[in-house]
């Protein structure tokens, strides 16, 4: 009991500490590829001990929401964290707290205070960037509902650990159409959530064209960092779940030991480095869609995922 | 259920998503890839297929579909048509693509309901994934048809539909000859050769090839030509 709380201890400080260097990493590679100099793969964590040593300012107009949306949105993908496989392939102390709607639950909550954040301090991008991300979510949420419902369907439960073990046992069940097909809905819905390429620029400057950024404009010093490594560790947590529970369900930690847990970290890390591969010819290949192209994406995604659903029907 | 047939599950279920794609493809060569790519899963079917019972001809109808489906019909096409292929505009649809893209969804699902009865009807050996998506295929291919207003467009649509027949057929038909199988292909190239040309000399006399903008009947004469240029 003792030993699997001070597993989910690693899984957190894995989360935490690890999440900026994909996303540093990230960048890097995106930048080799373009032919641009660019800062090195540490930048992020840079950036992140510059602004908790710059002072903060929070406007008089704005109200608690402006203040506790840092905190809530920086806790939220950690909560998430204790629901998911992150290193172990058992069940940690607190996985039957939530399955993954509730994990999608917590993640889309401070989602959603993000947004009232935005609106708060009436600063005119904010508001904009706001109903956009609303927009996006509205679209993103059927496919979510969706992949849950499916993968409910297909391995009979929706708590990750035990979907996980439903890849592994027979090879058979791999294969699998409708898991296949949900893996590249799934795909499409990081990159919407997450705000990365065809949907949004993460790396654009241009406060008009933002989608998500343009939330987190007003923040300075302590409350930007906090919105900057909640973005980090969002993503991490999103590829935990994809490559962990869905592509790759291997490499995870068996049996309750210490030295398994600290070898699963190259080991996550190292599928992990392989999707952001795949990222970045994502994002270094497509352009991004003009906003009303957004529906058309999701659009697609929606139709793959329910494609994994017809087909689970069709082999029945 | 054994790897083989999740994996010929796992071809079909690409198979009715590339179908989906030609319903919402928004220029001509994207279609035409993932029409390619479509016949590439159909073959790739037919070859699980062959392998799960041991059926030689089965292996015969990959050859062919990909002799003919990805090299040969995709060479006419760009042969006939380069023009029509390559131009980077987008093409025209009835619907928007979202509302589309539902529509198609609903007829993919009324096709497993079509092909319950099916089922139930013939012999458990037979029965399979293949024959629903098969149908679904078929039904796409038909809305493309409906909501398309180009004709190379249409004409994928069309070659969508014998696709989708083909994927019901080889879970049916696991003797077929090799001689009807090549005089299918056959039909099929001649069938695209023909509106290869047809399309073209449409080209050449009205300037346009959208369907939706020849509304009115009349005989060829020049000023009928200025007229489609203008309106080009």
């Amino acid at each position: 009991m003792i030993a699997r709380a001070g597993f989910n201890l690693v899984q957190v400080l894995v989360v935490l500490l690890c999440a900026p260097l994909i996303t540093g990493v990230l960048n890097r590679l995106k930048e080799i590829v373009q032919s641009k100099r660019g800062p090195g793969f540490l930048q992020p964590y840079r950036d992140l001990w510059k602004l908790f040593h710059k002072d903060e300012i929070v406007s008089e107009e704005s109200s608690w929401i402006f203040r506790a949306t840092p905190y809530l949105s920086f806790v939220a993908p950690i909560f998430v964290t204790l629901l998911i496989p992150v290193l172990t392939a058992y069940p940690l102390s607190f996985a039957f707290m939530a399955d993954m709607v509730g994990g999608g639950f917590v993640l889309a909550l401070a989602g959603f205070f993000k947004t009232l954040a935005a609106v708060d301090t009436a600063n005119p991008y904010g508001p904009m960037g706001a109903s956009r991300t609303r927009m996006v979510g509205f679209l993103a949420e059927p496919v979510f509902i969706i992949v849950f419902f499916t993968v409910s369907f297909i391995a009979d439960s929706t708590i990750p650990f035990i979907v996980q073990k439903r890849w592994m046992s027979p090879p058979s069940n791999f294969v699998q159409p409708s898991h296949v097909l949900l893996m590249v809905a799934f795909v499409m819905l990081i990159l919407a959530e997450a705000g990365r390429l065809p949907v949004d620029n993460p790396s654009g400057h241009f406060e008009l064209a933002m989608i998500d950024e343009s939330k987190s404009l007003e923040y300075s010093g302590k409350g930007a960092a906090l919105m900057k490594w909640a973005g980090h560790m969002k993503l991490f947590v999103l590829m935990c779940i994809f490559l962990n529970v869905l592509v790759t369900p291997w490499g995870l930690a068996d049996r309750i030991a210490l030295g398994e847990v600290l070898l699963a970290i190259p080991l996550v890390l190292f599928k992990i480095f392989l999707f952001v591969l795949v990222l970045v010819v994502i994002e270094s290949s497509l352009a991004k869609l003009r906003l009303f192209r957004i529906t058309e994406f999701l659009g697609s995604a929606f139709i793959t995922s329910v494609a994994a659903m017809i087909m689970r029907v069709f082999s029945l | 259920m054994t790897t083989l047939d999740s994996l010929n599950m796992l071809a079909g279920g690409l198979f009715l998503l590339t179908a989906f794609g030609i319903v919402a493809a928004r220029q001509a060569r994207s279609s035409l890839g993932l029409f390619i790519a479509q016949s590439l899963l159909l073959a790739a079917s037919a070859l699980l297929l062959g392998l799960r019972y041991n059926s030689s001809h089965l292996y015969g109808v990959a050859v062919v579909n990909v002799v003919a489906k990805v090299i040969l019909i995709p060479w006419i096409l760009r042969r006939t048509l380069h023009q029509e292929i390559y131009t980077r505009r987008e093409i025209d649809q009835v619907l928007n693509i979202p509302t589309s893209l539902l529509i198609a969804l609903t007829l993919a699902i009324v096709a497993y309901f079509l092909t319950v009865p099916l089922q139930r009807a013939i012999e458990a050996q037979f029965r399979g994934p293949n024959i629903a998506i098969g149908f679904a295929v078929i039904l796409l291919g038909t809305y493309t048809l409906a909501v398309r207003r180009e004709a190379v467009p249409l004409l994928i649509a069309l070659l969508a539909m014998e696709n989708g027949a083909f994927f019901a057929g080889i879970s049916l038909a696991r003797t077929l000859p090799l001689l009807v199988e090549l005089a299918i292909a056959t039909d099929g190239l001649i069938v695209v050769f023909i509106a290869g040309v047809l399309i073209r000399a449409v080209h050449k006399h009205i300037g346009t090839t959208e369907v939706g903008a020849l509304t009115r009947l009349r005989e060829l004469t020049p000023d009928v030509q200025e007229e489609g240029s203008v309106r080009n």
